[in-house]
């Protein structure tokens, strides 16, 4: 099948996969240094998500995250030299070294803080999403969330009001098959997460998380929906993280789940389907996107080095910012 | 007291077991919590142990290891993440004659069980005129370190501690850990049972038969003339290296763990108070309206003619916790605050 999209969208969704595979894979790397004092939860194996969805998102657009928030901060744009910074809690860093690779903000793009709180987000989400509709200002919310999180009551009762207020929400939640080392079937009744929104009578999908194209689609359809007015959308996205649920290694290592599920999932790896993909339909031919991938890596380089020669906060910084002074 | 005594390390605790006359039994904290579990779930049907991930190969960090395959999941199981209504099943299942144990991984994720525990298990035996009770555990973890930041390593005791009708217990030593939550499941009351991430890997001396140690009784850590610390937690291990190194500077301190918060053993408190003239307080929480405001304020209403010199308290500094190692370093107080503040209150 030929895609539809251009080429410059294409190897924009190419790109922002790119950038994040080879973002988390530098942590990797780096992370046994011990200078990244803080707990990285890898979002490797999921970046069809991100990209897919967030390439319908203008910059103003809110996004909500969670624990997992790397590549939904790349994907929206975010500046990889202060994610990174905040990973080494330097003062550079996005949130000044306070809050550590779970705690992502950018307001200029539409992230509004990020919570560790499993499902934290999810309310504040249908809260910029009322804003907007209260306000007028033609934004969308699009909220990410786990399958883990979609079993805390706050996503049924957010779901509810948006439904019931018809704002303009989109729920993606990603199903990696697992919260923590607990697998969906040890959790769910149903095991049918886009189902859930016939009860509130939005529509609901679940796709190919790993088929950034099919992700886009989707997504596209839904933020339109919620930007013309049509009300929220859920789309359950089911992939597979090949890392820990914290931290660099892998989860088999560990006895937390089975090798072979993971050799099977890393064969539908979205970036290398893609990859695949870009070429054999003549969209760039290797060197072009070996060149993308060059960029992306010498990008991500300087970030390195700009973190680790940035300076600490000082220790007086401690009590700064508890609360808002006005300005 | 082999059973009252802080190991600074393992390897201390291997000269002391030598040097004993009773052969003394060397396990962790995590170990003993886990001994309590197995021994509260062979003896007492009616106990079961659930919470996110209980089953694991973590093994909550080692504390519930292998307790599903040995009692089988219908006693021990893993949970979908829903720490609202899992806190509520819980009360729901004591007040219909059940003992159960629920773990919550951080004591950060009990903000969305306040309402079960503040409304309903806190409330449930004095609101129906003592018709019904909720004997119930909930085990919780503190956190810290590794930049796990304002929502992985909070320290909220005195919330608890605040509410009437639960008991609030906070384990320092393996030997603790055991006997406690061995009270804790017989006790009746909803039991909010915290233990501190830092503890976990502490050896100390912990008999193998089952045993309690009562709920509201503190204990004297270390005996002493000048001053008393009261130490709640980590801090009372943090305590005890403090004492030892003030100790060669000729300062001698008591050291008091309450062990329980609520309730809160004040006479041992004051008595101790009474003998030294002064007292610290190093709680692992914030200050405001917190432990050390209440431990100082009993003593203050109790005991006015006992000070020597004003009180001290150490806590945590007035903010949430930040994730840079910098900043984590300026936050956590430790050996030297609690020996910095004894100095200052025997210069007076
Ligand atoms: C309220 C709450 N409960 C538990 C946790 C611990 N925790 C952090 S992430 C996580 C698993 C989340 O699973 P899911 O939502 O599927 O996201 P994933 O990690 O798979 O991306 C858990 C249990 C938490 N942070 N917050
Ligand atoms: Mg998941």
């Amino acid at each position: 099948m030929t895609s539809k999209l251009s080429k410059e969208t294409l190897l924009g969704l190419y790109s922002t996969m790119l950038k994040i595979r080879l973002f988390e894979e530098k942590i990797v790397e780096l992370y046994p240094e011990q200078e990244m004092k803080c707990p990285v939860h890898l979002y490797i194996g999921q970046e069809a998500i991100a990209a897919g969805v967030c390439a319908n998102l203008t910059k103003t657009d809110y996004i909500v995250s969670n624990h997992r928030c790397h590549g939904h901060a790349i994907a929206k744009g975010a500046d990889i030299k202060a994610l990174m910074a905040e990973f080494y809690g330097k003062a550079a860093g996005c949130s000044k070294g306070k809050g550590g690779s779970m705690h992502v903000v950018d307001v200029e793009r539409g992230m509004l803080g990020t919570s560790a709180i499993v499902g934290g987000g999810i309310p504040m989400g249908v809260g910029s999403a009322l804003a907007s509709s209260i306000r007028k200002d033609g934004f969308v919310t699009v909220i990410f969330l786990g399958d883990g999180a979609s079993e805390e009551g706050v996503f049924y009762e957010s779901m509810n009001f948006a439904a019931l207020k018809n704002l303009p929400v989109v729920f993606i939640c990603e199903n990696n098959g697992y919260a923590t080392n607990s697998p969906q079937h040890a959790r769910h009744a149903t095991c049918d997460i886009s189902g859930m929104a016939n009860a509130y009578k939005i529509p609901g999908r679940c796709i190919d998380g790993n088929d950034v194209e099919a992700v886009y689609a989707t997504a596209k359809e839904a933020i339109g929906l919620a930007r013309e007015g049509g009300g929220p959308s859920l789309i359950e996205a089911v992939t597979y993280r090949w890392k820990g649920h914290v931290g660099p290694e892998a989860d088999h290592l560990k006895g937390c789940r089975p090798e072979v599920e993971l050799t099977d999932w890393m064969e539908k790896c979205p970036v290398k389907r893609f990859d695949d993909r870009l070429v054999n339909e003549g969209v760039s031919d290797k060197a072009g996107l070996i060149e993308i991938g060059a960029v992306i890596a010498e990008e991500i380089e300087e970030a390195v080095r700009f973190s680790k020669a940035a300076p600490y906060p000082l220790a007086e910084d401690l009590l700064t910012e508890v609360y808002f002074k006005g300005e | 007291m082999p059973w009252t005594k802080i190991y600074s390390d393992k390897t201390e605790f291997e000269e002391a077991a030598k040097a004993s006359s009773v052969p003394l039994r060397g396990i962790t904290y995590a170990e003993a919590l886990r001994e309590a579990q197995a021994q509260l779930l062979r003896d007492d049907e009616r106990v079961f142990i659930f919470g996110e991930g209980i089953d694991d190969p973590g093994g909550v960090f080692g504390s519930t290891l292998g307790l599903h395959t040995e009692f089988g999941d219908e006693r021990v199981f893993d949970t979908p993440l829903a720490e609202n209504a899992l806190t509520g099943i819980a009360a729901g299942a004591a007040t219909a004659g059940m003992r159960p144990i629920l773990v919550h991984m951080r004591i950060d994720f009990m903000p969305l069980t306040m309402d079960p525990i503040l409304n309903h298990a806190a409330k449930w035996h004095y609101m129906f005129g003592g018709a019904v009770h909720v004997p119930m555990v909930i085990r919780s973890i503190v956190g810290r370190g590794w930049g796990s930041a304002a929502q992985h390593s909070q320290n909220i005791h005195a919330l608890f501690a605040h509410i009437p009708g639960l008991k609030v217990v906070m384990p320092a030593t393996p030997y603790d850990a055991k006997g406690l939550l061995m009270s804790a499941s017989a006790d009746g009351n909803p039991v909010i049972f915290i233990e501190h991430r830092w503890l976990y890997g502490h050896t100390g001396h912990v008999p193998e038969e089952p045993y309690t140690v009562p709920l509201g009784k503190g204990v004297v850590r270390r005996e002493g003339s000048d001053v008393t610390i009261v130490a709640i937690s980590h801090m009372a291990a943090e305590a005890t290296k403090a004492a030892r190194s003030l100790a060669e500077e000729g300062i001698e301190c008591e050291i008091i763990d309450p062990r329980t918060l609520r309730p809160l053993d004040t006479e041992l408190i004051i008595s101790s108070v009474k003998k030294t003239g002064r007292l610290v307080v190093a709680d692992t929480g914030w200050q405001y309206g917190g432990i050390g405001a209440e431990i100082t304020t009993r003593l203050v209403e109790d005991a006015f003619g006992a000070l020597k010199a004003p009180v001290e308290r150490i806590n945590i500094p007035d903010c949430p916790t930040p994730a840079s190692p910098v900043l984590e370093a300026a936050y956590y107080p430790g050996v030297t605050e609690i020996e910095n503040a004894v100095k200052r209150v025997i210069a007076g």
